[in-house]
Formats: structure tokens, sequence, C-alpha cells
């Protein structure tokens, strides 16, 4: 509990203060390279036959995805606290990339815990941390992703508090990190909201955007949180099938439960064992969510829904040639909803997907399901 | 750790510690990710469930040792397969089959107001946590709301036998037991498995020494063999009570 609250102590004075945030608002646009544009997708629109579909490209920051934006955020803060070690866990590897690229530019250390599993999957990105000079360490225990790799990193803090920073890389995990995680990523929703303004003259009917952890959808969903009209869809892993263990949807199909020092929504069995989990997508392959969403979810603010794995290639692939971007495979899943959605609605709404992260990584992964 | 390798083996176990002079049982109650323990305890947990271990068959072991033992019973597991079943029918369950107190290493003194409530009525102990840098603010507190004892975790880390005791450990020991004031005892863990370890930690004033993966150890080199591993259980703990002994514990 101590250091959480040494955190959340430092991040209450440090995101109160002008210095601060005008040393990270610089890092933002100059290192990573915000605003991201907002981009019509015009060829998308037209195939899927319905209201206008937006594209947030956060796929184009510095990095390949939305991560950077919070890395940044707490890399900084963690400089400021005098710590020099940095410890991340990570999924697909973006969050261990963009932790790595982070603690690079600032001149910190970074030591990545990822799932055996994911490391096979997302190679490339094992590649790309080292390059940047982290330390990639392979998690063997339980199911070998992204819910092990955050036990291992958990353990590692506690055993290393007192030199040591941990970097989560998303809206999970005890306070003060469901909230810090969210406020850095937030700046995709302004920004947003600011820009559909200037291009539409009005706000969006739906902004959609994938969750894991919840960290890209909470970002963009804070932007339109007050405006009732706008509805906000998270699109989780439906996996194989939704049957346990072959999907990673805890919104649409867990209960609450108490996982890594948070009480949400958990997969879980009758007897309160965590639920293994499978996506297509190692982003989006956790059993748990930000409490943020259980509770939006709760008041009936957000929606939830799924996409499976064959909706995610096929988004991907569709993506990629009516618009020559290649998307994440977890954004996949939220651009494949919003072209059934925005069948249901009217030529003149328009809808927000948040392309969290390009697609490169998984081009591997691609190759093996299109083999042509 | 409840039902490693399989139930008739684990009662066994539990029974040569008894015999063998332990003070207290602690009994694990395995959880999918347990973020507190170390390798030696995560693998007996992923055997135990492997065999199909869960709460409810745990605790009908530990009924029939209280049964038959008068050496007090406390649970150590996770929050979420308490909040699985339900904490009241948790507690009235663990309570029936003589469980003494309850250890939940993931749920801190400020989120545990509720859960001790039920233990009270349930006449179980809730037994609270404190580490190396726990503020002597919220010491002050856990010493306050703490039942049975202060599980006092002597070092930054997880659980797993370690050669030495860490450098905090006299230190935290101290600082805890002049704040506790003898209005509880103060019990260390975590890292603690060798005799010396646990006289020096009663000479510097712990009133107990918890010993947990080095037992569990014990019981993992025994897997081929599961029968052998109640006699050097019983002969691990002997050796680690006589260490007390010079205490006066």
């Amino acid at each position: 509990m101590e250091p959480l609250k040494t955190l959340a102590d430092a991040y209450t004075r440090f995101s109160r203060d002008p210095l601060f945030k005008k040393e990270l608002a610089n890092w933002l646009e100059h290192y990573a390279g915000r605003p991201t544009p907002l981009y019509f997708a015009g060829r998308l629109t037209d195939d899927a036959q319905g209201a206008k579909i937006y594209l947030k490209r956060e796929d184009l920051l510095h990095g390949g995805a939305h991560k950077i934006n919070n890395t940044l955020g707490q890399a900084l803060l963690a400089k400021k606290m005098g710590k020099r070690r940095i410890i991340a866990e990570t999924g697909a590897g973006q969050h261990g990339v963009a932790t790595a690229m982070a603690c690079a530019a600032l001149g910190l250390a970074a030591e990545i815990y990822m799932g055996s599993e994911d490391m096979e999957r997302q190679r490339l990105n094992v590649y790309r941390m080292k390059m940047l000079g982290a330390k990639v360490h392979p998690v063997d225990s339980g199911s070998k992703t992204l819910k092990d790799a955050i036990n291992e990193a958990l353990r590692d803090w506690v055993t290393n508090v007192e030199d040591t920073y941990y970097l989560l890389g998303s809206v999970v995990g005890p306070h003060p990190y469901p909230t810090m995680v969210r406020d850095f990523q937030s700046v995709i929703g302004r920004e947003a909201r600011r820009q559909i303004l200037k291009q539409e003259g009005m706000l969006p009917r739906s902004v959609i955007a994938c969750v894991g952890g919840g960290s890209n959808s909470i970002g963009i969903f804070h932007g339109f949180l007050n405006d009732a009209d706008v509805d906000l869809y998270g699109v989780e892993a439906g996996g194989h099938d939704m049957s346990p263990g072959k999907h990673a949807a805890p919104l649409v199909a867990g209960r609450e439960g108490v996982l890594h020092g948070m009480m949400t929504y958990v997969l879980q069995n009758t007897e309160g064992q965590i639920e293994t989990t499978e996506s297509i997508s190692a982003g989006l392959d956790y059993p748990a969510v930000g409490p943020e969403h259980s509770y939006l979810m709760s008041v009936g603010r957000t929606k939830y829904v799924t996409q499976t794995d064959s909706d995610a290639l096929d988004a991907f692939k569709q993506l990629s040639q009516l618009e020559g971007i290649m998307p994440a495979l977890e954004p996949a899943h939220a651009i494949s909803y919003a072209t059934k959605l925005a069948k249901t609605l009217e030529k003149e709404d328009s809808i927000i997907v948040n392309l969290s992260g390009r697609g490169d990584k998984d081009v591997d992964m691609i190759a093996r399901h299109f083999p042509q | 750790m409840g039902h490693d390798p399989d139930p008739k083996a684990f009662v066994a176990n539990a029974k040569s510690l008894i015999e063998g002079g332990a003070d207290i049982l602690e009994v694990g109650i395995p959880f999918s990710d347990p973020v507190a323990d170390g390798p030696v305890i995560q693998a007996a947990g992923t055997r135990a469930l492997s065999t199909g271990a869960t709460p409810r068959k745990i605790i009908d072991s530990i009924g029939e040792l209280s049964s038959r033992f008068t050496t007090p019973i406390v649970i150590l597991t996770y929050y979420n397969p308490i909040l699985a079943m339900g904490t009241e029918q948790f507690m009235r369950n663990a309570s029936d089959n003589g469980v003494k107190g309850i250890v939940v290493p993931d749920l801190p003194m400020e989120e545990s107001d509720g859960f001790r409530d039920i233990a009270l009525k349930h006449n179980i102990d809730s037994i609270l946590l404190a580490a190396p840098n726990t503020s002597e603010e919220r010491l002050v507190g856990i010493i306050e709301k703490s039942k049975g004892f202060v599980y006092l975790v002597s070092l930054y880390g997880v659980t797993g036998p370690r050669d030495t005791l860490s450098p905090q450990a006299m230190e935290t020991v101290k600082k805890v037991k002049s704040l506790a004031k003898g209005v509880i005892p103060i019990s260390a863990g975590f890292g603690v498995s060798q005799p010396e370890h646990v006289s020096s930690l009663l000479r510097a004033g712990a009133d107990g020494a918890i010993v947990g993966s080095a037992l569990v150890r014990t019981v993992a080199e025994h897997l081929d063999h599961p029968r052998d591993a109640p006699f050097y259980l019983k002969k691990t703990i002997a050796a680690l009570k006589q260490a007390s002994k010079r205490h006066g514990c």
C-alpha cells in the first residue's frame, strides 16, 4: 500500500503542476507526434453503406500505438520521483515498446515482463524492445500471457520497490493506476471531439473502441462522457467463441471479482479461479478490465459487445484494401463492429473509431491466416 | 498448501506438522494468480488446482484435522475465491470446520472493514499484514484492527525460502513490536526457512515465526513418493520448534 500512496501523492502533485503539464505536452507534440489526425474513411463508409466512419489515427503515433501517451506521462513522473529503474508488463508488446522508447528518450533503464506465448506471437515487438535497450523477461507461469506478465511485474515491484517504478500500461490495477492512465490517455478524446466538431460541425452519433484492459477506449470515451447523445461502444475480444476459455470478454461474459488490486468484471469459474482467455490479438487477451468500464457499464453510459477473431481478420483485410491502412488486430475488432453499426444508422450520422494501433506487428499472424 | 499434492497426502502432511510441534497450522487455499507468492507456492497451488482442489473441499479437510487436533488452523488465501463463495458463506463454512483465523494478502486494511465484521461474527480472526515499508500511521491501524496476531512480512518481496534473513527483518520486528506494546502478538514470515532464522526473529522480539515455502518445498521434493513427505516435514518442524524453545516460546 505504501508505494501506491507515494505514487498517488506524487501523481496528484505533478498532474496539477503547470511545468509538468507543459513538459508532457511538449514531448507529446514533438516526440510522439500529437495531435493525430481524424481521418474520414470514405471508401470504408461507401462499402459499409451507412453512417460516415471516421478514424482517430493513434496508429500514426511514434511506436505505432496510443501506448506512448501513457508511457511518456508515467516515465516523466518516475523521473520526477527520482526512480531510475522502470519495469512494465506487456501483452501485444506495444506497451513494452512504448515503455522502452520513453525510457530511452528520458535516460531510464527499462525491464519488460512478457508472457512467453505472447513473445512467440509478437516476435517483432520483442526484437524492437531489445533494440531500444530494454531487457525482456519471459514469463512462463499460468497462461503465459498478459495477466501473468502483470503478476510477475507486481512481484518484481514489491521486491525492488525502493528504486523501481512500475509503469502499468492500461487502466487496470490498484489505485492510482486506472485514474492516472486514463488521464494520460484522455488526450485522445479531447482531440477527437474538437476535430469532429471542426470537420462535421456536430458531434458523432457513436464512438467505438476496442477494450482489452481498456486504456484506448477510456481515453477516447472521456472526451464524450458528458455528451449524452453520443453512444459509446466498447468492443471486447470474442475470440473463437463465447464458451469459457475461448474468448476475452469480461464485461460481456464475466462477473464481479478482484484481480490485480481492483474490483471489476472478471472472467472466472464458480470457485473464483481466473479463467484462461483466448484471442487472436494479444493486446485484448486479458480476463479482467479497467474498473471504470465496469462502472460506466453499470450506470448505463457505455455498451459492450464482442467481435470474433475471424471478424477482426476480415476487418483487417477490409481496411487495408479499402483505405490503405493496416490496423492492429486489436482495433480491427472495433472497425469490424463499426461497419456493422454504420449500416443501422443514417447517412448523415458519423461514427468515430479509435484506430489505436497499426498492424505491422501482426503481419506474421495475418500471413498465417491469409496465406496468399 | 491445501490438497497439495492431493487431499489424502495433504491430511497426512498436515498431521505430521501438528505432531512435529507446529503451534499454529497455516493452510493455503490456492488461487490461480497468487501475486504475493514466489515460485514454490505458486507451483503448489497449480498442483492442487489441477487435481480439483476447491475452497469447500479444503475447508472440509481442515474440519477433519480440527476434529482430531487442538492446534489452531488458519487459512491463507486471496480475496477472489472468498468473494466468489460469498464472504458470509465462506466464514460460516470455515467456522463450522474449526478454522480460527484467516490471512488475505491482497485485501489491505483500508478495504477490510466489512470483511472483518463478518469474520468477527463467526469467531474467525482476521490477521492483517504489515511490511517493512508500512508507515507508522498504517502500522498503528493494523495493530488495532488485526486479530490473533499481526503477520509481519519480513522482507521486500514475495514468499519463498532465502538463505539468510533480509536486512530489514530485525529492524521491522523491533519497530512493530514496540508499537504493538504487547497488545497483539507479532509473527514474522516470508523468506523464513531455517532454525537460525527463527531464533534470530524471536531474539529481535517476534512472538512467532512463519515458515511456508520451506515446508511446501519438502512436499514438492517427495512427489514421486508422497508417503515419505511426513517424515521429513516432522523432522523439519521439530528443528524449527527446537530453535524457538530456546526463547521460551
